[in-house]
């Protein structure tokens, strides 16, 4: 199949572009070939044998959420918003990233799971890892699908590719690597796809700081361009909900992002918590999720940097998507627009590979998750328990070309019925905020039920579908969701998710307190006062995770303040 | 990471890639000195350094985890 070059489109690739495409799938697919003999047992399937350094399972950690919906949507945020969009990357991802490493780590390695659906089940029991579980499957091939879309629509109007191509060839590219070689083939894909995001990617801020004459001549041209609003700086303006483009207050920001969503993505989303789980010891488990806060504080150089430049040096206005006019661009095309400007063949393609591997690696992430938990959370579960291991593994590859082929399925579903993708949008505050409570409760204190924990959960997850709704059905009940009117829908999503949170943790704790606990024998390895955490004392300081961690908050710290 | 298999290094396989994409981007690049692409900041010829730095960095990664039979 040729890609379809008839419509308009932003790039011209000339060869050394499409021959560094095409390396790029040759490569993946050849990783995923000869990882395939290493991977004939569960553990090497599902969790990469547990032999993966710090380093290997934290830039992985990192790469699976660095999807290219990620990279171009957040570089539109910038655009829109500002450096307000980095705190996704701040205050939205290293406090937690850090208590992941330090606090709950342990009990998850410790407990042995496969999952995290895994560790509800060891602690509360089949009820709420089944509702887990399940929510959780829909919820990761319902985003690979919408991704997948986004992607292949990103295609078209940059490369003017045709969608079924851009939608097949990625998809069964992904489904063949990660079917053959599970998370091993996944996890060496991503640390590979890390360096191509970084080297294709950086080339934008560091010729787009000389052409602007470094960080201060991009802010005076962005304060000379758009005089009306602060586009850099990040707490400054978040004093009212009117003083900002996003619209949103610092106490969306600090509890519902810093807080709830934040640590509810980071500490309990599986698609994340998978590769660090795939760690050799304890330490590089503890170790993974640190190192890769280094790198996620400095992701917004690569993202959050060329949308301000696009701000500083771009001729012309970008527009939303909604009020696109013949002729203008929009805030989605800002990255590839700051690409062409730069970079000429070879480096185009390098680009271009960066935002597909960002793609695939988000992908892979999503299906290597979903072939797990539904392996050993579902399908283990509910219909063969004891079968041999060799069993599981057939299952797992068989249910990577399933979820490839369900998120081929949504993405032509999102194609047919565009509204779709706003529901889709709003599954993370339905499933993933609130299970943070539930996580959380159920590893600090012996007290929590399992019945706490499953109603907690339920109602978390209930509330946060009925307060979507309600805004759907009456848009002016905004005010009552975010405590305000000036509100916009940025700050929907983090109030939403905020209450969801507190909801979540109440009724787990109410119904708890009635409720009878499981015996403390049953909560060894799995809560705090009944697991044995290694100590680390003998280790130098330097090797120390917490050391680490000390140092990466002190660099938040800092950001803080400079970008204040 | 690997020994216990005796699994190729992922680093091995991140630097083969770079060493390919630095010989190609370099080489295009040079081309580029005698036919400027249209793009702002041609003139720094940013494919020659970054081709040459991808080509580097790949290099070393190549052997320092070159698979050896010992």
């Amino acid at each position: 199949m040729i890609p379809d070059t008839a419509g308009q489109r932003l790039i011209s690739l000339h060869a050394p572009d499409v021959a560094i495409i095409a390396i790029y799938f040759a490569m993946v697919i050849a990783i995923g070939f000869y990882l395939k003999r290493h991977t004939g047992k569960g553990e090497g399937f599902f969790l990469a044998g547990r032999e993966m350094s710090a380093w290997v399972a934290g830039l992985s950690f990192i790469s699976a959420n660095l999807g290219a919906l990620e990279l171009m949507g957040w570089a539109a945020a910038a655009y829109q918003y500002g450096i307000l969009a980095a705190h996704w990357y701040w205050i939205g991802a290293i406090p937690a990233m850090l208590f992941l490493g330090i606090v709950m780590m342990p009990f998850y390695y410790i407990s042995k799971t496969h999952s995290v659906p895994g560790y509800l089940k060891l602690r509360y029991g089949e009820p709420t890892r089944l509702l887990s579980a399940a929510s959780f499957a829909v919820m990761t091939v319902l985003m690979s699908g919408v991704s997948m879309y986004a992607m292949a629509l990103v295609m078209k109007v940059v490369l003017g590719w045709n969608m079924h191509f851009s939608i097949w060839v990625s998809a069964l590219t992904v489904g063949i690597y990660v079917a053959l070689g599970g998370l091993f083939s996944a996890i060496f894909n991503e640390v590979l796809q890390f360096f191509l995001i970084w080297l294709g990617a950086l080339l934008i801020p560091i010729l787009g700081l000389i052409e602007a004459g470094g960080w201060s001549g991009m802010v005076a041209r962005i304060q000379q361009n758009f005089p009306q609003q602060d586009y850099t700086h990040i707490w400054r303006s978040l004093g009212s909900f009117s003083d900002n483009p996003m619209g949103i207050h610092w106490t969306g920001i600090v509890f519902g992002l810093g807080l709830i969503g934040s640590f509810g993505y980071w500490t309990t989303d599986f698609l994340v918590v998978q590769r660090v789980l795939a760690a050799k010891d304890l330490r590089a488990a503890r170790l993974a999720p640190i190192i890769g806060s280094f790198f996620k504080m400095a992701v917004p150089l690569i993202v959050i940097l060329p949308g301000l430049l696009a701000l500083a040096v771009l001729p012309f206005p970008l527009v939303p998507e909604s009020a696109l006019g013949p002729g203008e661009h929009s805030y989605n095309e800002v990255l590839p627009l700051m690409l062409a400007r730069y970079c000429g063949p070879g480096l185009l393609g390098l680009g271009i590979t960066a935002l597909i591997a960002g793609f695939m690696s988000g992908m892979a992430g999503d299906v290597s998750a979903f072939a797990t938990v539904w392996t050993y959370d579902l399908y283990r579960s509910l219909f063969r328990k004891d079968a041999p291991d060799a069993h599981y593994v057939k299952m797992g590859r068989a249910c990577t070309v399933l979820g490839v082929l369900l998120s081929i399925a949504t993405a032509y579903l999102v194609m047919e019925f565009k509204s779709i993708m706003d529901y889709v949008q709003a599954l993370f505050s339905f499933f993933i905020a609130p299970l943070f409570g539930t996580v959380f409760l159920g590893m600090i204190w012996r007290r929590i039920t399992p019945a706490g924990g499953f109603c907690g959960l339920l109602a978390g997850t209930l509330s946060s579908v009925g307060m979507w709704l309600l805004v759907r059905a009456d848009p002016s009940k905004l005010a009552w969701i975010a405590l305000s009117s000036q509100a916009k829908d940025m700050a929907e999503n983090m109030y939403r998710i905020l209450w969801a949170g507190v909801i979540c943790i109440t009724v787990t704790v109410v119904v708890s307190a009635f409720t009878r606990p499981r015996p403390d024998e049953e909560l060894k390895g799995l809560v705090y006062g009944f697991t044995e955490v290694p100590s680390e004392g003998h280790l130098p300081l330097w090797k120390r995770p917490i050391f680490w961690a000390g140092v990466s908050a002190v660099l938040f710290l800092i950001l803080q303040v400079i970008f204040w | 990471m690997g020994e216990h298999h005796r699994i190729i290094p992922v680093w091995f396989f991140v630097g083969v890639i770079l060493s390919i994409y630095g010989v190609l981007i370099l080489a295009t690049g040079i081309y580029g000195l005698f036919h400027p692409p249209s793009t702002v900041l041609a003139n720094l010829h940013a494919g020659v350094w970054w081709g040459a730095l991808l080509m580097i960095v790949g290099g070393v990664y190549v052997y320092l985890f070159l698979p050896r039979k010992s």
